[in-house]
């Protein structure tokens, strides 16, 4: 297929990713099993649905722990905050950007269990038990991510806002192997606006990553 | 966003008892739709059933064709090997949606109940037949230029299903199992799942209330694998479409054995088209063909003031698919 989508060729089939169960589910599976196990069926179901796990309802400002940059972080917060607001209002990891607020811009990009999302379309209660990269969680020390250092060295911004957003969509597009041309990078970069118009040394820099074989 | 109460099913049973027991809950799995809307103060839900981990998972391969379960993301299904080799204009039409993000996030149950991008729909300062029934309908005289063409009425011209996933599948054959309430599953063709708007545009598709999609089944099929998505919007990513065509094509000897197409973009719901699949079948793979086939797939056409353009764009769209695939 020739196309920016795959310039070269047919990428390996990605495998679908295995959503977490709650360790209470793999407690609870063995007393359903055994209720499963009784001679009648309908008593069964009866005490099957008796004994079987109902997962609690949260409401109003309730604790919270979310996997952040490696460190484990406990907040309390209502149901409806966003990972982005959590990250921002509730832990003070301003890095990440609120843009549009609405999935549009991609400023509020960060990568959960390793795969590149907008924040502010996912609540934060549901990204417990995951783990959360930040642009704060990028760099080792004083020591900068490649994709941080060439963003410097190709001026890859002009008022810094969507940067964050920029960058930790330009790390997980050169590991998903979307960054082999330019036309290619192009496209997969194509969730994250940047109203300066930085285009061509965004590009340069998640270019320079690729080539450079970093895979981070 | 108002504020709501929150809470995980793990099984479908659990979740259906959820929305029995809170009529006015809402399911959410990649969320990408639902808080955009909700954060749009366009939708309000007391409670939110997290149904991520349902086991609806899984791309396999059937006696007959594909089974994708409804809570594969869009990017793992696009970029699914066997996807790729035996429906391209499936993956394509995912690919070409939305950011790498959204993909990444969104559920492809979800996808196919995304809601219009009509600008009145979206503001609700404006009336809207959708949203407020019998409020009316500014569309029909105002900004309507990404609106619908085809199976439009006096209540509605949008484009209820703004996406692209839903084309390639009402193209293919696709059929979504549904789950209900009391547990039981049942087939409903994607081309048959979209209702046009007629005088009741609120209500958008045939699922019942608190029905989840389990699954999307896609008949394997010689037109299938030679068939392709192609998209046409104002820029040349990330963004809706103007129009689009899924197609795909059977040819032996220069004669079209089987076709298959669908219209994105230009009516008010995946826009299946048995006239221009007619029109093909029996015939040479010529552009002659070809055009034939999309005037006749345009026929029925209602452009206002704003999207008349879009009957020529979709013609064109069709045209250049066709070519495409057959080569």
């Amino acid at each position: 297929m020739h196309s920016d989508l795959f310039p070269d060729a047919q990428p390996e089939a990605s495998q679908p990713s295995d959503g977490s169960r709650r360790t209470f589910m793999q407690q609870a599976g063995g007393i359903l099993g055994f209720a499963l196990a009784s001679p009648i069926a309908s008593q069964a179901e009866t005490l099957a649905q008796k004994l079987a796990p109902v997962n609690p309802v949260i409401s109003g400002a309730s604790p919270m722990q979310l996997k952040i940059n490696g460190t484990m972080r406990t907040i309390q917060a209502e149901p409806r905050v966003t990972l982005l607001d959590a990250l921002r209002e509730h832990l003070d990891l301003t890095g990440t950007k609120k843009g549009c607020d609405h999935g549009q811009c991609g400023a509020c990009t960060v990568h959960v269990d390793g795969r590149r999302i907008n924040s502010c379309l996912t609540l934060a209660v549901m990204n417990q038990g995951k783990e959360i990269t930040t642009i704060e969680g990028l760099a080792k020390g004083d020591a900068l991510h490649p994709m941080q250092e060439a963003f410097i060295k190709h001026d890859g911004f002009q008022c810094g806002y969507c940067t964050p957003g920029q960058i930790m969509s330009g790390v997980a597009c050169v590991k998903e192997g979307h960054a082999t041309t330019d036309g290619q990078a192009r496209e997969w970069m194509s969730g994250n606006i940047c109203r300066c118009g930085a285009y061509p040394n965004i590009l340069a820099a998640v270019r320079e990553v690729e080539q450079s074989g970093f895979k981070g | 966003m108002n504020d709501f109460s929150y809470t995980q099913a793990t099984t479908a049973k659990e979740a259906t008892g959820r929305t029995k027991d809170q009529p006015q809950a809402a399911y959410i799995a990649g969320g990408t739709t639902l808080l955009d809307l909700m954060k749009a103060n366009l939708q309000e839900h007391p409670q939110l059933v997290d149904i991520n981990t349902i086991p609806f998972k899984g791309i396999e391969q059937t006696k007959d064709g594909l089974r994708i379960g409804a809570m594969e993301r869009m990017s793992d299904v696009g970029e699914n090997k066997l996807v790729l080799e035996q429906f391209p204009a499936i993956s394509e039409s995912l690919l070409l949606a939305a950011s790498p993000q959204l993909r990444n996030m969104a559920s492809i149950g979800g996808n196919i109940l995304q809601r219009t991008r009509c600008g009145y729909f979206r503001d609700a300062a404006f009336p809207c037949n959708k949203r407020v029934p019998g409020s009316g309908c500014p569309a029909l005289e105002g900004d309507n230029h990404n609106l619908a063409v085809l199976g439009t009425s006096d209540s509605c011209i949008a484009t209820a299903y703004p996406g692209d996933l839903s084309v390639a599948l009402a193209a293919f054959d696709a059929v979504l199992t549904l789950e209900n309430q009391k547990g039981k599953q049942r087939q409903v063709p994607v081309k048959d799942f979209y209702l046009l708007p007629g005088n009741t545009p609120q209500k958008e598709t045939v699922l019942e209330a608190g029905e989840l999609i389990v699954a999307i089944t896609i008949p394997a099929a010689a037109h299938a694998q030679r068939s392709t998505y192609l998209k046409v919007r104002e820029r040349s990513s990330y963004a809706y479409a103007l129009a689009s065509a899924a197609v795909g094509l059977d040819v032996h000897g220069g004669t079209i054995r089987s076709a298959r197409v669908a219209l994105g973009g230009v009516g008010t719901k995946p826009w299946r088209s048995p006239e221009a699949e007619k029109a093909l079948v029996g015939q040479p793979a010529t552009e002659a063909t070809f055009r034939a086939a999309a005037a006749a797939a345009l026929r029925g056409a209602q452009p206002r003031k704003e999207n008349a353009f879009k009957v020529e764009l979709a013609q064109n769209t069709l045209v250049q698919a066709l070519m495409k695939v057959a080569g």
